[in-house]
């Protein structure tokens, strides 16, 4: 009897399987139809950049506490596939930490960008370096390999651990925008996540790197460039020049939906709290606006 | 008589049981089939358009140094040389399944053949239990304990393949040992009386009968060990250094063919040089683990009894 | 040196290795769950996540995990227990049956983020299943089919071929055989496969950030209605594992406590592993006992 039982057990199983499976591609077929009557609930799905998700997917789940004819799903992924994606139209937003223009292979003006936040980037030192401030050209002799001992930027003499974050990575793009004027950062150690990052450098001695400055903790040592501090009133007033956009990307103009949502992210009640609890410098904060092409205007 | 032959002629209910089960189990494999066709055909076509598509030298691919697909060199090619990475992954997969196999082959007597008692019960479920335990755990574990020691031992940032092999070597242990532990249980209990019955000791029933009698499920289960240390990508990334440079020795930084492909292909736009060059790091992978495991069914082949 | 001699020191040799497994054993499980057990409390395990405020729990995390799981296995099992009858009872031996073995094997050795790319290409965008449980179930699947696959058919090839010609004798059918005396038999070794591919389930991120999710909606443990978005049981929400939370709370992070969240999610994970584990193992024995009629 058992046998049978252990028998129909499985054949339940796998019905089981492919009656969810069934169903599953039923009902999202379904929502999607949905999506072009817009009566009903509408699906949002953004993708991308996984420094900015946190953000949006806090945002999003206060603005559908409010309008429940919204179904918000917010996903990582990277910048890149976040781009890619909001451009094969596979998903309404591309979350992204650079700009379109920047990255090849995207065709910027089929998109909408829409910034919702700044983020400040430091050049951050284990703390055994013993140094706290650099000159601009040191920094990028630094990252160029230039420079390889500590004690020739006036600290202890102790071999430089270059780790620099991934290749085509937003954060990476823009300290190369701001600091190496051009220039090739050495081949050295790469990390693509600030957590990691801050980990290795609070670890490694003689090791530098840099980091958005939510992630600056007491681990690390954030480096003062020609005196200036990097905090988030010198970047909006474009004195750190370290810094970029968080950009909501859009296929087109956003379709209703989408342009709710986008507006609440600019909102105060975003702009005002949330960007700021989570480490990032609102829009409406900034005194200076940069473009694709890195330059500053007032 | 009409009856009698009908009932003769038709299939009887065990042959059409038969029938239904051979259905059942031929799907099955028909469905397995279509799905690793599916993923093969996805990542070949991929991976082949860095050469087709973008006109990139396969050899130059594959003994290159630089890599550098955003950038293009002196020649204007593409900078997209694997070599590095190639001969990091196959250095740390080889290292791992070399220091991991004794330990593994070496804890599955004893739970098969030494202390079958007390050892099944305790050590079973703790090996299985790792299995479970995310990369990014090891990883981290690796960061904060197995860097700073050879760090500490060798100089240098500590990052490279010696520590990439020691944490590959504690996340292959569990699957190469839980495979082998069946492998040997498997092994007939005949096989074991009659050796020692003629006078064997234990060790030489093992060396001279288990192991060789166990030898090609022995073997899938080095394979399968190779295969997880081949394709893991979040624990090696944190502890190789991830910098596409030669390894020269075991401690300097480095990076295999996964750690380069998860952390980039986020980064990358779909369809572009970057990103079909990671596609094409994948093949490389694939038709590496091929290799390796070709290579390992022709040993095994050749040390097999046939029973 | 003497036969005896020789076995001495290889005992000894084995007993040494053993030890030293040991240590790491105790030293890995040791240092996880120490470091994570002062964080674990009731409040840590029944509330949701928090993003950038401390005191976030794990309470969806933990249920998504285990539902995953469970459908996971509902997808896999079946068919790799299928193709594992084939390999092993119907399969000649030629080159067709080498081919997908090897087809098979290969296909375990595939970094996890190329599986969770191909999963999200196919399934998430191209099947319109949008970002899913379902969609990492199925991406799953193909990180657990090499896996069980061959420790189902190694397990079936290891019943002496005495017990299926018993089966013949008894004017049983092949399939009938195989579903009465064989995988009855074959049990423990089938189990000890369901017992390593779950655990690789629990222990994946990579491919499931591009499949099933990196954002765990809130969910609603009241709502039994499998359709509807917020309900706990839908398959269709998208959702974050355990894995996953610790992947992503160790890296890009912004809680306070990030931490200890990340060591309590471990410690807690090690435990839910270890709980399954054991069931797994009690249930098949006794399973075990009653199919084979044994004591």
């Amino acid at each position: 009897m058992h046998k049978k039982t252990l028998v129909s057990t499985l054949v339940a199983f796998s019905l089981t399987g492919l009656l969810l499976g069934g169903c599953g591609s039923k009902s999202s077929q379904k929502s999607a139809s949905d999506d072009t009557k817009a009566a009903k609930v509408t699906k949002i799905t953004a993708v991308g950049s996984t420094a900015l998700q946190p953000l949006v997917e806090q945002a999003a789940q206060d603005y559908q506490a409010s309008n429940k004819n919204v179904n918000l799903t917010v996903q990582g992924g990277g910048s890149g596939t976040g781009l890619s994606q909001v451009q094969q139209g596979a998903v309404q937003v591309g979350n992204s930490d650079i700009f379109a223009e920047q990255s090849s292979g995207i065709k910027a003006d089929k998109l909408v960008d829409h910034k919702v936040a700044v983020v400040g980037m430091a050049p951050v030192v284990n703390p055994s370096t013993g140094v706290t401030n650099v000159s601009m050209a040191q920094l990028r002799d630094i990252f160029t390999g230039k420079i390889t001992n500590w004690k020739q930027v006036g600290g202890k003499d102790q071999k430089i651990a270059v780790i620099n974050r991934a290749q085509g990575s937003g954060t990476r793009a823009t300290f190369e925008g701001a600091v190496l004027e051009g220039k090739k950062a050495v081949t050295s150690q790469e990390q693509d996540s600030n957590g990691t990052v801050q980990k290795l450098v609070s670890s490694t001695p003689g090791a530098i790197s840099y980091l958005a400055f939510s992630y600056v903790n007491e681990k690390v040592k954030a480096l003062s460039i020609d005196n200036v501090k990097p905090t988030d009133k010198n970047v909006t007033s474009n004195k750190w020049t370290i810094w970029s956009y968080e950009h909501m990307y859009t296929k087109g103009q956003p379709d209703k939906a989408t342009e709710g949502f986008l507006k609440y992210m600019s909102s105060d009640k975003v702009q005002g709290s949330l960007v700021n609890k989570l480490g990032y410098i609102s829009i409406h904060d900034m005194k200076v606006t940069k473009n694709a092409k890195n330059v500053v205007t007032k | 008589m009409d009856d009698i032959q009908k009932k003769l002629m038709s299939p009887s209910k065990a042959s059409r049981e038969d029938i239904t089960g051979r259905i059942i189990s031929y799907t099955c494999i028909a469905a397995i089939i279509i799905l690793v066709i599916s993923i093969l055909y996805f990542i070949t076509s991929r991976g082949v358009a860095t050469f087709t598509t973008n006109h990139v030298n396969l050899w130059q691919f594959l003994s290159g140094e630089e890599w550098n697909p955003g950038t293009l060199n002196d020649h204007g090619q593409p900078q997209v040389g694997a070599l590095p990475m190639i001969v990091t992954s196959f250095s740390v997969t080889i290292l791992a399944a070399l220091l991991a196999t004794p330990f593994a082959i070496a804890v599955a007597l004893f739970m098969t053949d030494i202390a079958p008692k007390n050892g099944a019960k305790f050590l079973q479920p703790v090996i299985e239990l790792l299995v479970g335990i995310p990369s990014v755990v090891y990883g981290f574990i690796g960061l904060t304990v197995v860097v700073p020691a050879i760090r500490h031992i060798f100089g240098g940032t500590g990052s490279g393949i010696l520590a990439g092999t020691i944490v590959l070597f504690v996340m292959v242990l569990p699957t190469i040992t839980s495979l082998a532990v069946d492998a040997l249980r498997a092994v007939p209990a005949y096989f074991r009386s009659a050796s020692l019955a003629l006078g064997a000791t234990r060790f030489q029933t093992i060396y001279k009968v288990l192991l060789r009698a166990a030898m090609p499920r022995l073997l899938t289960a080095v394979i399968f060990g190779m295969a997880r240390a081949f394709g893991e990508a979040l624990a090696v990334q944190m502890v190789i250094g991830n910098a596409v440079l030669m390894p020269h020795n075991l401690v300097t930084p480095t990076a295999t063919l996964t750690s380069q492909l998860t952390t980039n292909i986020g980064n990358t736009i779909m369809g572009t040089l970057p990103n079909n060059a990671l596609w094409s790091l994948a093949l490389i992978l694939l038709l590496m683990s091929l290799v390796f495991n070709l290579i390992i069914r022709y040993i095994g082949k050749r040390g097999e009894i046939k029973s | 040196m003497t036969p005896h001699q020789s076995d001495r020191i290889a005992t000894q040799l084995i007993n040494l290795l053993v030890g030293i497994v040991v240590l790491i054993l105790l030293f890995l499980l040791g240092d996880i769950v120490l470091s994570g057990f002062p964080h674990i409390s009731w409040h840590f395990l029944t509330s949701p996540s928090s993003s950038f405020s401390a005191g976030g729990g794990v309470r969806d995390q933990l249920f998504n995990s285990l539902y995953l799981l469970v459908l996971t296995l509902i997808i896999s099992f079946p068919l790799a227990l299928g193709s594992a009858i084939y390999l092993s009872e119907y399969a000649g031996d030629n080159w067709f049956t080498g081919l997908i073995r090897t087809a098979i094997e290969v296909l375990s050795s595939l970094p996890s983020v190329v599986v969770g790319l191909f999963g999200y290409l196919l399934f998430v965008i191209e099947f319109h299943m949008g970002f899913s449980i379902l969609s990492g179930a199925i991406a799953l699947t193909f990180f657990n089919l090499p896996l069980l696959v061959r420790s189902i058919e190694g397990s079936l090839h290891a019943v002496p071929n005495s017990q299926r010609e018993a089966g013949s004798a008894l004017g049983l059918s092949n399939w009938r055989t195989i579903r009465g005396i064989i995988l009855p038999v074959a049990l423990p070794g089938i189990l000890t496969g369901i017992i390593l591919s779950a655990g690789r389930v629990f222990g994946e991120a990579a491919a499931l950030i591009y499949t099933a999710g990196q954002s765990a909606p809130l969910l609603d443990y009241s709502n039994w209605n499998p359709t509807s978005s917020s309900s706990f049981l839908n398959p269709m929400r998208p959702a974050e594992t355990l894995a996953v939370h610790i992947w992503k709370v160790n890296t890009e992070g912004v809680t306070p406590d990030a931490v200890s969240i990340s060591a309590g999610a471990s410690a807690v994970l090690i435990i839910v592993i270890l709980i399954f584990n054991f069931g797994a193992r009690a249930i098949g024995n006794q399973m075990y006992k009653k199919m084979t009629g044994g004591k």
